[in-house]
This record gives C-alpha cells, sequence and structure tokens, in this order.
C-alpha cells in the first residue's frame, strides 16, 4: 500500500427519532476517515501522481469500511459523499490530488453502481477540524431528499503533515424529509441526475 | 418511571497504528458508543430521579454489547473503558450522575469480572460539545500505560431536553506507550486498584 496511514476512524449514526416523531426505519449513515501521511507536506511538488494513487486505494479500502459499518451490501447503499482536510503543511491541491482522479472508481466498484457525481469537500485545517462530508444520492444526484452532509472530526489530526481522507455512505436520506423534488422511487436512472 | 426515549445513536471506532514511532504489531482500537436520549427532568427541579438509573439499565448494556462487537465479538480483548454524560442546557450535572451505576454495571456485566472502578466525566453542554471520556485499565486503575482518553461528541447533540451518553472501551496500551508504573502484567487482581 502507497499510503502511510496513521490511524483509521470509522463513524456511525443512527437516527430513530426527531421531534419526537419516529424515524421509521431509522436513517443510518456511516464514514470511515484515514489520517495519512501527506509526502509533500512542506513543498511544493508538481506532479502528485503519488496522491492520486494513494486516493485510488483509499476508494476501496473506506468505501469498505463505511459498508461494513452499516452492515449492507454494497448495492443497498443510497447516498454517498468524500472529503478531505489537509494539514497545515500541504496545499488544498493534495485534497484535489486524493478526492478528484482516481477515488471514484474503486467506490463504484464496492458499492456496485454510483452513476451520480460524488459530492466533495475540502479544506486546510489543523487537529480536530470538522469535516462536513456532503451527501447525494449515488444514482441520482437531483433526489432531494438525500441532499445531506455529515460532520466528522478526529481530534488529532490532520497534524501539520498529514491529510484526513473521508468516505460517507448512507442506506436512506434526511429524517423525514419534506421538502418535495425528485424522490428515490422516481430515479430513471440514465445519466447520474435524475 | 420515565420511559427512555432514544433520538439517535452513534459508534465511533478508532484503529491507531501508530504516532511517529515504530507501528503496532497490533493496532490499538478504541471504540464509543453514544446515545442521544430525552432528559425526563429538564427544565425543572426534580427531587426524586434516581429511579431513573434502573430505566437506563438496558439501554447501558446494549451499548457495552455493541462496543464489544464493534471491537471484534471477544469481551476477553477489552482492556481499557471509561464513560460520560453531557447534559443539555435545560438540564443539571446531577441528571449526568444518573449514567453512574448503569454505564459502569453494563460494562462490567458485559465483560465479565472487571474490577477497576470505570473512569468517567460528565459536563453540562450544547449542540456539538465534545467530551474527552478518560479511559483506564478494566482490572487495576493504575496500570499507567492504559491510562488514556477518546474525545466523542455529536454534531447535532445534545439539545437542551437531551443527555448525550457515552461509553468507550479499549483493546489496549497507548500505541507507544513507555513512560514505566504498573504493567498489565503485573497486575495483582485484588483491589481493581492494582
Amino acid at each position: 500500500m502507497k499510503a502511510k496511514i496513521r490511524k483509521i476512524v470509522t463513524f456511525v449514526e443512527e437516527t430513530r427519532s426527531e421531534m419526537d416523531r419516529p424515524v421509521n426505519p431509522p436513517t443510518r449513515r456511516a464514514a470511515a476517515a484515514a489520517v495519512i501521511e501527506n509526502p509533500f507536506a512542506g513543498k511544493y511538488v508538481e506532479d502528485l501522481t503519488e496522491l492520486m494513487e494513494i486516493g485510488e486505494e483509499l476508494g476501496t479500502l473506506l468505501t469498505e469500511r463505511a459498508v461494513a459499518a452499516l452492515g449492507i451490501p454494497g448495492r443497498s447503499a443510497e447516498s454517498y459523499g468524500k472529503a478531505a482536510a489537509v494539514g497545515e503543511n500541504g496545499e488544498l491541491e493534495h485534497a484535489a490530488a486524493i478526492l478528484h482522479p482516481k477515488l471514484g472508481t474503486p467506490v463504484r466498484k464496492v458499492l456496485g453502481t454510483g452513476a451520480a457525481l460524488i459530492p466533495s469537500s475540502k479544506k486546510r485545517g489543523s487537529p480536530g477540524v470538522a469535516l462536513d462530508i456532503p451527501l447525494g444520492h449515488k444514482d441520482a444526484a437531483f433526489v432531494r431528499s438525500h441532499f445531506d452532509g455529515m460532520e466528522i472530526r478526529v481530534n488529532d489530526a490532520p497534524r501539520a503533515n498529514e491529510i484526513l481522507v473521508a468516505i460517507a455512505v448512507t442506506d436512506s436520506g434526511r429524517p423525514l424529509p419534506r421538502v418535495g423534488g425528485l424522490t428515490k422511487d422516481q430515479i430513471k436512472g440514465e445519466d447520474g441526475l435524475r | 418511571m420515565p420511559e427512555v426515549r432514544v433520538r439517535k445513536r452513534a459508534l465511533i471506532i478508532e484503529e491507531i497504528f501508530h504516532e511517529g514511532g515504530p507501528p503496532a504489531e497490533k493496532p490499538l482500537r478504541r471504540a464509543a458508543a453514544l446515545v442521544v436520549i430525552h432528559n425526563p427532568f429538564a427544565g425543572k427541579y426534580v427531587a426524586e430521579i434516581a429511579s431513573f438509573m434502573e430505566d437506563l439499565k438496558p439501554l447501558g448494556l446494549d451499548m457495552a454489547q455493541s462496543l464489544v462487537a464493534a471491537l471484534g465479538g471477544d469481551p476477553q480483548i477489552i482492556e481499557g473503558y471509561g464513560k460520560g454524560a453531557i447534559v443539555g442546557q435545560a438540564g443539571e450535572l446531577e441528571h449526568g450522575a444518573l449514567w453512574h451505576v448503569p454505564g459502569g454495571y453494563a460494562m462490567r456485566e458485559t465483560l465479565g469480572n472487571a474490577k477497576a472502578i470505570v473512569a468517567s466525566t460528565k459536563k453540562v453542554g450544547s449542540l456539538g460539545t465534545r467530551l474527552d471520556v478518560p479511559i483506564t485499565h478494566i482490572n487495576a486503575s493504575y496500570v499507567r500505560s492504559h491510562f488514556d482518553a477518546m474525545e466523542v461528541g455529536i454534531t447535532d447533540a445534545p439539545r437542551a431536553d437531551e443527555i448525550l451518553l457515552a461509553l468507550v472501551m479499549t483493546t489496549g496500551p497507548r500505541v507507544h506507550a513507555r513512560v514505566g508504573g504498573l504493567k498489565a502484567s503485573e497486575i495483582k487482581g485484588e483491589d481493581g486498584l492494582r
């Protein structure tokens, strides 16, 4: 493995009620996050291939962890998202190299499908920084009930020379969604949008 | 007796490979089970609250068992534990103290014969408040390698009329423990201290 991983943290959330109304079945989401060494910390490096390859590895590892934490087959996942926080000696572009070129394909492989763009966010920060991972339906980005976000943080990461990389997967949308829009049973599944 | 109303639950699992030193042969794993419940005493002074401890016992057991499951399913591998509570702002610190008995009982019951007092902390807080849950060895509080802590919290909890309850378990010492003191291999196991 190219990635030098210091730690992996998995988060699972299950919402059972909102405003005293039962959420049935409960909505569940999981995020898996890896704290890795940033090979390019502290210097400007033109070629970011190594980070792209690390992104590919983490796409598999973290998606498998998140799905396992939910205890569901990959195909049952409904929405997903990805995010990275670069420690203070790194560049935002390092997060981009991990997230965008190669991470998506293995995510979709683990989940079986995934026609929609994987929503993403990135930032630079210090240990304990909050990472808001955007979430969207994996087969149709316009499914309004699944527009969501999951906040995670790891209190001791990212250190200055590290990157925190996270992938979130859900088996559901928001609790009690009621703002209309495209619903999941109306998905055509042709273009990843509707 | 008030019923226990659960709004949401969360599970955090950390797998720590190293912290700058030689990677551990077996990575240290720490897990936290968090549950957000309605505080039946919020907003008023209630003199008699102690009976709620009994009501919390099944929830505690469920949380302790979920931690063992998250760490692989074998209670024998659990070496450290701790507990804590964050009371929403319409409650009092004393409501957090309700967690001492059921939280401790649940972990001892689940782990068999753990002898040490369960380290604990509590506070009043708001949405996203973080809690550093102290951790000590399950059989001897003075084992220095196992003094640890895990920071936990949930972005949207506790609301004013809620309590966030936490249990934490770990599978070993700090990843690069090397400050001496009583070792786990030297435990006498008579008094829960040494």
